[in-house]
């Protein structure tokens, strides 16, 4: 049973350099900061950074989980707080949990968060959900 | 700086776009979703990302791209995007404001297909000073 207040089991996402790749081919987002290291320092980032929109993709595959496919989102948002700095040869883990606040017939609204090494990157995020 | 004679303009992209299956395989394939009939909810950014900033970096609007920072992000998805729609991307400045420096700009983009309006993104972008 669905109600406000039930919290969604987390959900363990592992972000490396090679998706950074996949995905900058794959939504076109060929910015440097994701994939070059030098020019990432350059521009005063710790190091090279995933794409917000990476996040939330991985974010949203946490969603289509659990509502049962893409079709079912309707509405999906959410605030880049700080980046997912991802170093060479690793893998950083992007940890999503979600909480149900809203139950209105058929529509169902959750409330998302997610953090990398221990500091949230993802947040202000909800979901509208047809399930 | 913006021209803030662009706020609340809206601008049509130029050309549109015909989505591939093989685009939201490869969408798909880095989050590893296994279905692939229809696109996953933030996969219209492949298309709103180039239109809009195609459209943002037009010489009379004067958005600076290179300064450009995500802040944060909206979908409202009226219907999932499939294999061969083709869009017509629309883009208006909603909102302009400069604070501590920085020019935060909210742009929401629309994409239809022919009348048909299948997707609205905001997106919070703010240009570091």
């Amino acid at each position: 049973m669905i109600q406000v207040g039930t919290t969604l089991e987390e959900q363990i996402f592992y972000i490396d350099r090679a998706m950074l790749k996949a995905y900058a081919d794959a939504s076109g987002d060929q910015n440097p900061i994701h994939q070059n290291e030098e020019f990432a320092v350059s521009v005063g980032l710790p190091n090279v950074i995933a794409h917000g929109m990476l996040t939330m993709a991985l974010v949203g595959k946490f969603v289509t989980d659990w509502a049962g496919g893409s079709a079912a989102v309707k509405e999906f948002s959410g605030r880049f707080v700080k980046p997912v700095i991802v170093p060479a040869n690793q893998r950083v883990d992007l940890t999503v949990s979600a909480l149900v606040t809203e139950v209105v017939g058929d529509r169902i609204t959750i409330d998302l968060k997610a953090t990398s090494a221990g500091v949230k990157v993802l947040g202000m995020s909800k979901a509208v959900v047809v399930k | 700086m913006l021209n803030p004679d662009s706020v609340g303009r809206t601008f049509a992209g130029a050309e549109s776009v015909t989505v591939s299956q093989s685009e939201i395989d490869a969408f798909c394939a880095v989050i590893s979703e296994g279905d692939t009939t229809v696109a996953p909810p933030t996969f219209s950014i492949r298309i709103t990302l180039e239109q809009s900033q195609e459209i943002l970096s037009n010489p009379e609007i004067g958005l600076d791209w290179s300064r450009v920072v995500h802040g944060d992000q909206r979908f409202e998805i009226k219907r999932p995007i499939v294999a061969g729609d083709t869009f017509k991307c629309s883009s208006t400045i909603e909102s302009y404001k400069v604070a501590a420096g920085n020019e935060i700009v909210t742009v929401r983009s629309d994409l239809h297909s022919l009348a048909e309006l299948v997707v609205s993104t905001w997106s919070t972008l703010v240009v570091r000073a």
